[in-house]
């Protein structure tokens, strides 16, 4: 006879089993279609490159990561810095910051505002900033070179109030890009930031009047360290995309500016360096983690100072 | 002086309802043009002719735009179905449970596609499934489907188990005894109550997979232009008013998923 114990132990064990059986489906096929491939990749940034693309299987190289930073003089076989890999680099890294700090600009007062309207009306303040946030991509970047390119509506503006005379070349420059992320990444500052506000406790703000703090203390000193999660949040959010970006420097950069998503992409197209490409984007998933561990390190920090 | 007279508003800071409404504008006015030009009655969108729908009847009658929409729908049909059926076992898995070990893992595992840039997903499919391709012979739709659930799931699972957490066991213990067997309990009790979240779910699914043109690009085969990655494709060449006309059908097409979206997930007590 089974004790109760027993019985009660034989209970979670088939719980767990059957827990583990309902998970497998998203299990195996996240594992097959997303997290599988990239130990394949890993493998494959390890090997030689083939000569028409792919790799040589099994062959082991480490020129694929060499030449992440390096490029072999093709005269005397020396290690020079890859300049236009670097370059790219920097590129991505910097335009994403400019990126983050442009959203957080124009995303905190919108965020302000949305979060400080009636209760009512404030519904339909986030319903307009969601929509664009779901409308496709690539439909978000092609309308922003409705805007900038040009024949567009800046140019033609500007034209047409003689302030320009020929078009201002905005289209397949870094300026371009930014522009495009700015736009497209927006509603994702917006968003956790009103999360954030909303939350805010305004008597804090008022004992802060009471106490003859002008207006720009009380930002400075109560409100910003209140919403900091939010802008922690958000800034992440918009940083992490920018980042990875392919489609909008592909549309708004027109190849001229390249970020780290077309560096990766022309590696498996037309560069036909399979072990270089995949190197390049381990690259970018690291960054892409130096990222978050940012920003776990601060949510706990600032999660502790309340506490 | 007028200032001084109002309420000393201690919710105002100067300038912040200005820079509000110029990044609503901001948000809009790019959108709006593009929907004008498809409008345009002009051959190219260097000039405007006054207004006409030629470039909705060519984009509809252009049989690439056709195939391409169509291929579009039923990938994201078939996407958003496998992944809401993968995510709502996987919710019902991992909730309302004491942690045991490996629930954490779980975790990570289902939001693993959100943390990675998809160009990286996508060349690490395209070294794969290029490989597959070649054992097997079969280059059919099969992958891009399989791509496409593996990053819905993330999203279909989301709603399903903020639903289920806010659920207590009640009702299924209450089911039990009154004799319902586990089996008819979840269909008679839980997925009932589950429905709004596994409808939202199942959209936001449906809306990613339809979105997607990074990963499509890399895993497709020649001839599996969905709508995004012909409109893609289309924007290296010199573009024409069409694309406008098709980008303005994706984006009212949208809208409609998210006002849906939006009020079914309202409805929610």
């Amino acid at each position: 006879m089974a004790t109760a114990a027993e019985t009660a132990r034989a209970a979670e064990a088939r719980d767990r089993r059957d827990r583990w059986l309902l998970s497998a489906p998203a299990l195996i096929i996240i594992f097959v279609a997303a997290i599988g491939p990239l130990f394949v990749m890993l493998a494959y940034s390890f090997m030689e490159k083939a000569d028409y693309g792919d790799v040589k299987f099994g062959v082991f190289s480490l020129e694929g990561w060499v030449s992440v930073l390096f490029q072999r003089d093709i005269f005397d076989d020396t290690l020079g810095l890859a300049d236009a890999h670097l370059s790219i680099l920097w590129r991505s890294i910097s335009l994403s910051l400019y990126t983050t700090v442009l959203t957080l600009l124009f995303g905190f007062p919108t965020a302000y505002f949305i979060a400080t309207r009636p209760a009512t009306t404030r519904e339909v303040w986030v319903f307009l900033v969601t929509i664009p946030f779901w409308t496709n991509l690539l439909i978000r970047t092609f309308a922003m070179q409705q805007v900038i390119r040009n024949e567009g509506l800046i140019n033609t503006a500007l034209i047409s109030l003689g302030i320009i005379e020929r078009p201002w070349q905005i289209m397949n420059t870094d300026l371009a890009i930014l522009l495009g992320m700015t736009y497209v990444y927006l509603p994702l500052m917006v968003l956790p930031l009103y999360a954030s506000i909303e939350k805010l406790d305004f008597r804090l703000i008022e004992a802060g009047y009471d106490l003859y703090a002008s207006r720009w203390q009380v930002l400075r000193r109560i409100v910003i360290p209140l919403v900091k999660p939010g802008i922690v949040a958000g800034s992440i959010l918009v940083f992490i995309p920018s980042l990875g970006a392919y489609v909008i420097p592909r549309v708004l950069g027109g190849g001229k500016s390249m970020m780290l998503g077309n560096l990766i992409e022309l590696q498996f197209g037309a560069g036909r360096n399979w072990p270089l490409g995949a190197a390049i984007s381990i690259t970018l998933m690291a960054l892409v983690m130096v990222a978050l561990l940012f920003y776990v390190r601060n949510v706990s920090r600032s999660g502790a100072s309340h506490g | 002086m007028a200032r001084r007279q109002r309420a000393y508003d201690i919710r105002r800071q100067p300038g912040f309802g200005l820079i509000a409404l110029f990044t609503f504008f901001a948000l809009y006015l790019p959108i709006a043009a593009l929907v004008a030009y498809s409008f345009n009655a002009a051959d190219s969108l260097s000039r405007w002719d006054g207004l006409s729908l030629r470039w909705f009847i060519s984009a509809w009658n252009n049989q690439a735009v056709q195939d391409a929409s169509i291929r579009s729908l039923l990938l994201a049909t078939w996407a958003a179905t496998l992944a809401t059926i993968a995510a709502t076992m996987a919710a019902l898995a991992t909730t309302r449970t004491p942690n045991y070990p490996g629930l954490t893992f779980k975790y990570a595992f289902i939001n693993q596609p959100l943390m990675v840039p998809e160009i990286v997903t996508g060349v690490a499919l395209l070294i794969v499934f290029s490989r597959i391709k070649v054992w097997t012979g079969y280059t059919g739709m099969g992958y891009l489907i399989l791509a496409h659930t593996a990053f819905c799931i993330p999203f279909a699972y989301l709603p399903i188990r903020a639903r289920l957490e806010s659920m207590d066991l009640t009702l299924e213990r209450a089911a039990a005894d009154l004799y319902a067997t586990p089996w008819r309990a979840f269909w008679r009790v839980t997925l009932p109550l589950l429905r709004p979240a596994i409808i939202a779910g199942f959209m936001l699914a449906f809306v990613i997979s339809l979105d997607d043109v990074v990963i499509t690009e890399f895993v497709k085969s020649g001839g599996q232009d969905t709508l995004p990655t012909y409109m893609l494709g289309q924007l290296r060449r010199e573009t024409s008013p069409e694309i406008n006309a098709i980008a303005t059908v994706f984006l009212a097409l949208s809208v409609v998923l998210v006002t849906v979206f939006y009020f079914v997930n309202r409805r929610r007590p």
